[in-house]
């Protein structure tokens, strides 16, 4: 199987009652850990405490973190397990953005397109008017 | 956001009403459409017997999609705020007849609310 190179979304809460090193200590584990799993990561963005919809093992709030990694599909399982196994993670989801990101390039680029042509279809709207008033 | 359903929920909860008899109430005040949630024609198109056998009274206000209106490509299980808009009081995820969007993006929208609640953006079941 071609080891196909996709990018993924994981997105991952961090129990709240940690102190701050803790927390860090956590995310950078959770990187480290990825890069071991043979992923590339992108981004880590931090998007803070939130209350959660509902209690994720007796917890009300958590630190959610959206790490964006880069590789093949057998990485991220083991990315998962990783978190699965990490106790101050207490839930995960991975989301596979790449067939998203052209989905939405390719709707940008339709519309783009379509944008420079109004100006042009509304010139030759305008040099066609004064033709049959000559005639 | 949390809270806001809490104090919706101990409204309703009063009444005692059901998950199925609320759910079509809960879209109106979402949307903020002076329409209402647009009854189907049903049986109450006609309107109870004026006997002058005009045009429907009624102007039903045509419902559009919110995403193909406003232009929005990505629905996103993170945009907890736009994904809001489309789940009930309870949790629920409001059909499309009740809000108009069409059926390529209500696909989605749905993957994306349970995507969401997936991660604890969104509950399952808000509590009572």
């Amino acid at each position: 199987m071609a080891q196909q190179q996709r990018i993924y979304e994981v997105m991952y809460i961090v129990r709240p009652d940690l102190a701050e090193e803790e927390t860090e200590r956590v995310i950078s584990t959770v990187e480290s850990g990825a890069t071991a799993a043979g992923l590339t990561v992108k981004n880590v963005e931090r998007m803070g405490k939130r209350r959660l919809a509902y209690k994720v093992r007796k917890f009300q709030d958590g630190l959610y973190v959206l790490l964006t990694v880069e590789g093949p599909g057998g990485a991220v399982a083991e990315l998962e397990r990783r978190l699965r196994v990490a106790e101050q993670v207490i839930k995960y989801i991975t989301v596979r953005v790449d067939e998203e990101q052209k989905r939405l390039a390719k709707i940008k680029k339709i519309r783009d397109s379509k944008v420079r042509q109004r100006p042009q279809t509304a010139e030759a709207a305008a040099g066609a008017e004064p033709a049959p008033a000559t005639a | 956001m949390a809270d806001e359903e809490k104090k919706e929920a101990t409204t309703t909860g009063g009444a005692t009403a059901t998950a199925t008899t609320e759910a079509p109430a809960a879209p109106a005040p979402r949307f903020g459409r002076p329409g209402g949630p647009g009854r189907r024609p049903g049986p109450g198109g006609r309107p109870a017997g004026r006997g002058e056998g005009g045009p429907r009274k009624f102007f039903r206000r045509k419902k559009v999609c919110k995403f193909c209106v406003e232009k929005i490509d990505s629905i996103n299980y993170k945009d907890v705020r736009l994904l809001q808009q489309f789940v009930a009081e309870r949790g629920k995820i409001v059909p499309r007849r009740l809000t108009g969007v069409c059926t390529p993006h209500q696909r989605r929208l749905t993957a994306a609310i349970k995507q969401a609640r997936n991660i604890a953006l969104l509950p399952f079941a808000a509590r009572y």
